[in-house]
């Protein structure tokens, strides 16, 4: 039965796809190796949208569960499955997988079969961390994005790029490494297996719990990137190529928020809720403190690349106040975000093809000569900034709305990011997109291709829609929202 | 007395290499200069048959003969036919590399032959002694190739640093041997840890013997403190035979390790694994943090090597049949890393030109796109991400050391492998990231592309599919270490 196969199919049909590319592709040919990597990133998404339409959302059980024996000598298994929690991840992966290929089109020069496989391999190998349920699968897919990512950033990115891809290599390796002990302790607690689903269930004393959160912590932070350990993000963003920024912000900060759903609240219930007001408090700093940090930001990339750890604060922050508005508020941020950041690089991304600058100064009045272009960035920005009827509103508006429920406080200081949001994003997008022309080279922009229309029509509709039909995206979370809150909250010794 | 001749069988694969290596010692000398190639093709020839012999062993079945001093078990013929088959691929990578320097000679031949034979007897060692003989004939090979090329200033002075620390390092596991044997009254392994085991020695002298043991076998496995005479052997020795003296000796010191503490010394697992815990904890410390600085490959690998060596510790260190065969698992997959690791380097070695700085390997991707891919998958295999065989290396050891209630010590150990990384990413940097200076394409004999290309995707292939590998070792430690 394929229908028992979509989750395999979702990761090995963009990675084989990747490897087509690569043994076919020819940089003297462009075009063949283009059409050939749109074609796989499409199909790769085709695959995925049967796991929306066939998804029970009344269980909070794994779906499409396929199981098969991997490793017999470790007991570690091929153990895919989908939830509530991780169905959104996968779709929000394949989809931007197609905008990123479209997006790279003909922006990139060199080397384009290498850029096409690298991101196709990736997508294939992200939908893979967001779907396994054996630990070490897991360990392998969040490992094995590394690389290409590594050298996304490494060999298409900017003048410092290997500086941000080497520090942004070290740093999520550290902590996978510590997660990698946490597993093969549990590995022995859980009576030989690596399933995530037994880690679970396994019982342990607190002060063990902790050491095993603190292992997790190490890896899914720097992920996020929570503060103090976000310094890698504005490095690799501002290097990568606007691809790699895309996938970056839209996905794989999510790994992180996802590995504390998947791993920290479950196996470590108490130690979770031993710690959540330092996880609270480090949330508070991140959507203050880096709130403002990107209010001084000259570069365009680097202002995102703050505001996306303002808003991943917002996520960490619904999930460590453990009610279930929180948690879907998060979830939904997630997704928002992952649309919202991606435009936002995009945009980015067309300008600096047209100039060759992401500095703010450098610009100004860019609506004069690329209205279109201008209306679609006045959109996002909104969306950033979470105006109402935007995507960007319904997260940020559920996890405030959570956090007073909690302490009054926590909602107080997460509700200024509505107005530091709304600074930093409309203050760039005052200062380069209206105004007077002010200089030769502004004057001089063509207004968006149809190829950039293209995926900035299809993200706003999906910011739009997200803003003004939530319903849709949050429906198939909430039996696994109440699910995992009911064992997070479930004491384990 | 009537004289009973001992059960040859299951020395045949030994006896067969030495005749046969015999017979080249001769017949090379009635070929001349031009048709050198014979000689190649008769060495892997004898390898070939050696391999055979191996094959046609006894399986699963431990056979003890030369009065207990000799052993035939599945532990021994795997590692042996491991060691054949990297000491094939060795003579195969070497070839165009000696032949443009003068070193395509019949010596190199026999020599790397003579010390395969040694790490053999090594392996299949039952005896001190024959363990100590193995050991040395392997030693004096070593030396003698190190030496190869003789107007070499920087091989000689590594010839004569291997030769003073090899023989002082005999010496103390020679010291080490005698003390065992006052304490026990033999040298035959199962007799020695049957006396042990007994509680018949005086614990005292056996501790002391075991010090100087260990500190003998860590010299030849290259672990901090005794790892002086890696780095410099490494670079001073020409590539093809610094890349023998990563493959087919680390095998043979893993079996020395096997034979003498999990097999003679077993029963003084708390004592040796205290020690064993240093040395581990120093070889990937100063391993891996010194390998950051090194610009030249050959050197890198050597500290890396070392850091290798303190993870392949973890596994034995824990002292389950488990470790012992993660241990195992890590020793292959090491000597598959550092074949393929060495494979490159002379791929891109030509005419008078040694490619071992880190600097030759820049914009590798644009000169060659599928072996930068496989410098990729080498690099990654031993920074033990996945998906590569070093991972699950990694795995198994870790795990075995963390069962062995370990746990600080895999945490330094992770956090060692985070250093090493660092280096190691840092050639796929050059090879991907940087523009080349030197914009040929990579040529060399088709053998030996398709051998590297093989032995690169098998790196990968253990990395998707390892098990059968550790069911290969399971199987050997479980039924040589209980039999």
């Amino acid at each position: 039965m394929t229908a028992n196969h979509l989750l395999s199919l979702s990761i090995w049909v963009p990675i084989l796809a990747g490897v087509l590319v690569l043994a076919l592709g020819r940089d003297s040919q462009p075009g063949g190796t283009r059409v050939l990597a749109l074609v796989g990133a499409v199909l790769g998404f085709l695959v995925t949208v049967p796991l929306y339409t066939g998804f029970v959302n009344s269980s909070p059980a794994m779906q499409f569960e396929e199981l098969a024996r991997w490793i017999p000598a470790f007991n570690i298994t091929y153990h895919l499955g989908v939830d509530g929690i991780s169905l959104w991840f996968v779709l929000l992966n394949s989809f931007m997988t197609i905008l990123v290929v479209v997006a790279g089109w003909i922006v990139i020069e060199k080397r384009q079969a290498q850029y096409m496989a690298a991101f196709l391999i990736m997508s294939g190998l992200i939908n893979g961390v967001f779907v396994s349920l054996d630990a070490i699968l897991f360990y392998v897919f969040f490992e094995a994005m590394l690389i290409p990512m590594y050298l996304i950033i490494g060999v298409w990115g900017g003048p410092r790029r290997v500086y941000a891809s080497i520090k942004f290599f070290l740093y999520t390796l550290l902590g996978s490494l510590l997660m990698l002990a946490a597993f093969i302790y549990l590995y022995f607690e859980a009576g030989g297996s690596f399933d995530i689903l037994k880690f679970q269930a396994v019982a342990l004393p607190l002060s063990v719990q902790i050491l095993i959160f603190v292992a997790f912590f190490m890896s899914f932070a720097v992920k996020v990137p929570m503060w103090p350990v976000h310094t890698w993000l504005p490095d690799a963003h501002v290097e990568a190529p606007t691809g790699g920024s895309v996938i970056l912000a839209a996905i794989t900060l999510k790994i992180g928020a996802y590995g504390f759903l998947r791993f920290n609240l479950p196996i470590t219930p108490d130690a979770s809720h031993a710690l959540s007001g330092i996880m609270i408090t480090l949330s508070l700093i991140a959507v203050v403190y880096i709130g403002l940090v990107a209010l001084v930001q000259q570069d365009m990339k680097k202002l995102v690349a703050y505001s996306s750890i303002s808003h991943m604060g917002f996520v960490t922050l619904g999930i460590f106040m453990f009610n279930p508005l929180g948690l879907e508020g998060s979830l939904l941020q997630m997704i928002s975000h992952g649309f919202v950041s991606g435009a936002m690089f995009l945009c980015i991304g067309v300008l600096y093809d047209r100039m060759h600058t992401r500095q703010i100064a450098d610009y100004g009045g860019v609506a004069n000569t690329m209205p279109k272009f201008a209306a679609f960035m006045m959109l996002f920005a909104m969306a950033n900034a979470g105006l109402p009827g935007t995507s960007g509103f319904i997260g940020e508006f559920i996890v405030t709305l959570s956090a007073v429920q909690v302490n009054f406080w926590y909602a107080a200081l997460a509700a200024t990011t509505l107005i530091l949001g709304a600074a930093y994003t409309l203050w760039m997008v005052k200062r380069v997109v209206f105004g007077e022309v002010t200089n030769a080279h502004v004057a001089a922009l063509k207004d968006i291709t149809s190829r950039e229309f293209l995926f900035l029509i299809i993200l706003a509709l999906l910011v739009l829609g997200m803003g003004l039909y939530p319903k849709l995206f949050s429906e198939p979370m909430h039996a696994s929202v109440l699910q995992l809150l009911e064992q997070a909250s479930t004491p384990k010794f | 007395m009537t004289f009973v001749p001992p059960n040859l069988v299951p020395a045949y694969p030994e006896i067969f290499l030495l005749v046969a290596l015999s017979a080249l010692l001769i017949a090379d000398l009635f070929i001349d200069e031009t048709k050198r190639f014979l000689t190649y093709a008769y060495a892997q020839l004898a390898l070939v048959g050696t391999a055979g012999f191996l094959l046609l062993g006894a399986m699963g079945q431990v056979v003890v003969t030369f009065n207990g001093s000799f052993v035939d078990d599945p532990l021994a013929r795997t590692l042996k036919m491991i060691s054949v088959l990297a000491v094939s691929f060795v003579l195969a990578y070497s070839r165009d590399y000696i032949q443009s320097r003068g070193l395509f000679k019949g010596e190199f031949f026999v020599l790397i032959l003579f010390a395969l034979l040694g790490v053999m007897v090594m392996i299949s060692a039952n005896h001190f002694l024959v363990m100590y003989l193995g050991l040395e004939l392997l030693s004096l090979s070593l030396c003698a190739l190190i030496a190869l090329q003789r107007d070499s200033v920087i091989a000689s002075e590594a010839a004569m640093k291997y030769f003073v620390l090899a023989a002082l390092a005999s010496g103390m596991l020679l010291y080490g041997l005698s003390m065992i044997y006052g304490a026990t009254g033999s040298l035959q392994m199962a007799e020695v840890a049957n006396t042990i085991a007994q509680g018949n020695a005086d614990p005292g002298i056996l501790v002391l013997g075991l010090v100087f043991m260990v500190a003998g076998l860590s010299f030849k496995m290259g672990v901090v403190p005794f790892h002086m005479w890696v780095p410099d052997v490494y670079e001073g020795a020409p590539t093809a035979v610094a890349l023998f003296v990563t493959t087919a000796p680390k095998i043979g010191a893993f079996a020395f390790f096997m034979r003498l503490l999990a097999g003679a010394m077993g029963p003084m697992l708390p004592d040796w694994q205290s020690m064993l815990i240093i040395v581990a904890v120093l070889s990937m410390l100063l391993g891996n943090v010194t390998a950051i600085a090194q610009t030249n490959l050959k050197r890198m690998l050597a500290y890396s090597t070392i850091s290798h060596m303190g993870f392949l510790l973890l596994g034995i260190l824990s002292g389950t049949l488990g470790g012992y065969s993660a241990a195992m698992f890590y020793v292959v997959s090491y000597v598959l890393m550092s074949l393929a690791a060495f494979g490159m380097i002379l791929l891109m070695s030509r005419d008078g030109f040694e490619a071992d700085t880190l600097s030759d390997f820049k914009g590798l991707n644009k000169r060659s796109p599928w072996y930068a891919f496989m410098m990729l998958l080498i690099m990654i295999s031993m920074a033990g991400i996945p998906v590569s065989a070093g991972f699950f290396a990694k795995l198994a050891v870790l795990s075995a050391a963390l069962d062995a209630g370990l746990t600080w010590l895999v945490v330094f150990a992770v956090m060692m492998s985070l250093v090493g990384a660092f280096y190691y990413l840092r050639i796929i940097k050059l090879m991907y990231m940087d523009e080349p200076d030197d914009v040929t394409p990579l040529v060399g004999e088709s053998d030996h592309r398709l051998l590297l290309s093989i032995n690169g995707l098998t790196l990968l292939g253990l990395g998707i599919l390892p098990q059968p590998l550790i069911d290969l070792c399971t199987a050997s430690i479980a039924q040589s270490l209980r039999g």
